[in-house]
């Protein structure tokens, strides 16, 4: 035991640090997926009844965050919103990197036209304002948390797009892909064998993203549009408790926190993972063509 | 360098074609009929139907976009169909507002976010350092709607030292309008009350996006510092005996200063879309509330003319980055 500590503080002082950001961005995030996972060992009222005798109580024992105008406690509203929000992350960037990874890999293999089409195309959806495209997607798609997860990954993948096409082009030219050609191997083959190559990076992507979708998804809700009530969603219970700020502050200011929280843990992880892999700390989800970056 | 710029100019065309085709096949899917929006609820049946041709919305859609395209070609961005106004005009009377925000937060985020950097890289690991990075996770985590309130109710609601809304107070009369921001507008007049009201309803709009885009330019330079001061040619420098706050400020920190730029661009570039929800929460009349009202009034000339303004900005800032780049790192060179 002693061993491995000593051993561990040999390390360079990046690495412990970094192991820190990771440890403890997974103890965050942990404990939300645990929340959404298995609510019912966090709380056993329901996150969405009608208890007007107990509206807008201050934080109590019965009530640990108090309770909102409805007379719900807010504790067990954001055990169960931790399932909105985060189901919201997973589908938003599932969405966007299957996608994008489908149209990069696809645009970097094949190239030529289509691959000229398909990148200024991604040009057109990162020259677009992306709240306002988020905004209007959502408003054709209509009001509702399904709608908000394709409106959000509309927005994102571009991005995942153009990162595959980057790795599919610096690997076409290794060896290992020039062998698999060489032997005659099809060309869905070989994007097979490429594909694993690819996978790190995004990882790494979707990490680093994760936090700034959950905030995306968040605003939209807070501007009405994502999850409707009763589903808890923290985004939209800020926008309930904003009319009672000044006096029940609780309504709207824990819901706000533990998005903050949650928020942190994303990037922390993602911020340790970059580090790894030595991509710079979150570029954004823009990469702009014909921009110094890839002309270096 | 000038064949450069104009081939970017160039290159922008299909993109502002491509937005222009995006927006005007996503206005069309939005729910409900625009002759209605443009006619009002009391609208008879026969009344609707003349909407509807005077405003050419009975075509089929590729006329309709082809019609757009062609007005906008003279230059025309068209009518609201609610307000009934030229979308060029309403877009100048809208964007000097969200132009007036947004350099306000950048002269902030820039302001404290670099030198702040700067520091913190030469106090790596010391208190300040940890300090900036703690509140950075801060700035950079928090949701910007809620940073948004908690400002309001401490400067606003508790203190009472700052207006909680609004862009002037209700006595003030707004500035001769010129360039259409109002501190500007002010100054220019001399009139310095008015100057000072309207710094005072700036400040927490400005300062709430400032402390998010202020604590990502403050980590990438901090970040890009420490990376460059570790470069060979520092040590060179050092082993010339050159100063060492020569070797930080001559040396170290104009190549920092490349990816910072970069975080500077992508930072106007958000904003110039995404103050939708800074501009609600602070009633801050400007192109994201225009946006808004346009998307929920199915006002189709006017959600197209802001995409196309925006995006416009947007590539011109982004041109201007990669000028900036040049300057800074003469190995890069364009042609």
């Amino acid at each position: 035991m002693r061993g491995s500590t000593r051993e561990f503080a040999m390390g360079s002082a990046l690495f412990r640090r970094q192991d820190g950001r990771l440890v403890a961005g997974i103890v965050i995030v942990g404990m939300f997926v645990t929340m959404a996972v298995a609510p019912w060992l966090f709380t056993s009222l329901d996150p969405a009844g009608l208890n007007l005798e107990a509206r807008l109580t201050p934080p109590s024992a019965a009530h640990w965050l108090g309770t909102d105008a409805t007379g719900n406690d807010i504790y067990t509203r954001i055990v169960y919103g931790s399932r909105t929000t985060l189901g919201t992350v997973i589908a938003v960037l599932a969405i966007a990197s299957l996608f994008g990874i489908a149209v990069g890999s696809l645009s970097g293999y094949a190239g030529g036209w289509l691959d000229g089409l398909l990148m200024r195309t991604t040009d057109v959806f990162l020259a677009f304002p992306p709240l306002i495209l988020a905004l209007a997607t959502n408003a054709v798609l209509g009001r509702g948390l399904r709608q908000t997860v394709f409106a959000v990954a509309f927005l994102w993948w571009p991005a995942y797009a153009r990162l595959v096409r980057g790795q599919i082009l610096a690997l076409r030219e290794q060896e290992f892909v020039e062998s698999a050609r060489v032997i005659g191997a099809s060309r869905l083959r070989i994007i097979r064998h490429m594909l694993p190559n690819v996978i790190d990076p995004v990882i790494v992507r979707v990490s680093l993203d994760a936090g700034f979708v959950a905030l995306t998804a968040a605003s939209l809700s807070y501007l009405g549009l994502g999850a409707q009530p009763p589903t808890p969603e923290w985004g939209r219970m800020v926008a309930e408790g904003q009319m009672f700020l000044l006096d029940q502050w609780w309504v709207a200011a824990f819901p706000g926190i533990v998005l903050f929280i949650l928020v942190v843990g994303f990037n922390l992880i993602g911020e340790a993972l970059g580090d790894r892999i030595g991509q710079p700390y979150r570029e954004s989800r823009v990469a702009v063509p014909g921009t110094a970056k890839e002309k270096n | 360098m000038g064949r450069y710029i104009a081939r970017r100019l160039l290159q922008m065309v299909p993109v502002l074609l491509g937005v222009s085709v995006l927006t005007f096949a996503l206005t069309n899917l939005l729910p409900g009929d625009p002759a209605r929006a443009a006619a009002g609820r009391h609208a008879t049946p026969q009344q609707l139907e003349e909407v509807r041709e005077r405003l050419g919305l009975d075509q089929p859609l590729p006329a309709q976009y082809a019609m757009y395209m062609g007005r906008l070609a003279r230059g025309d961005l068209g009518t609201s169909l609610t307000s009934r106004q030229s979308v060029a005009e309403e877009l100048r009377l809208f964007f000097p507002a969200t132009l007036e925000l947004l350099l306000a937060t950048m002269l902030i985020a820039v302001g404290v976010g670099i030198p702040l950097g700067v520091l913190t890289a030469a106090r790596r690991g010391r208190w300040a350092d940890r300090a900036f990075l703690g509140f950075s996770y801060f700035g950079v985590g928090m949701p910007v709607f809620f940073t948004a309130l908690l400002l309001q109710i401490f400067f606003a609601g508790w203190l009472g030292w700052l207006p909680i809304a609004g862009r002037l107070g209700l006595a003030t009369v707004p500035p001769p309008a010129f360039t259409g921001m109002y501190t500007v507008d002010a100054l220019l007049a001399g009139q310095w009350t008015t100057v000072l009201d309207a710094l005072r309803h700036l400040l927490l709009p400005a300062l709430t996006l400032a402390i998010a885009g202020g604590s990502e330019v403050g980590r990438i330079t901090r970040r890009s510092m420490l990376q460059a001061l570790d470069e060979e040619y520092v040590r060179t420098a050092r082993a010339k005996g050159v100063p060492e706050r020569t070797v930080w400020l001559r040396h170290a920190l104009p190549n920092a200063m490349l990816p910072t730029t970069t975080v500077i661009g992508l930072q106007v570039a958000f904003l110039l879309g995404g103050t939708v929800l800074i501009e609600n929460i602070f009633s801050w009349g400007g192109l994201g509330t225009y946006a808004w009202t346009g998307i929920f009034r199915l006002d189709i000339p006017v959600i197209m003319g802001i995409t196309l303004l925006a995006t416009t900005v947007y590539l011109f800032v982004n041109l201007g980055v990669d000028l900036v780049y040049a300057r800074l790192d003469p190995r890069i060179r364009y042609g």
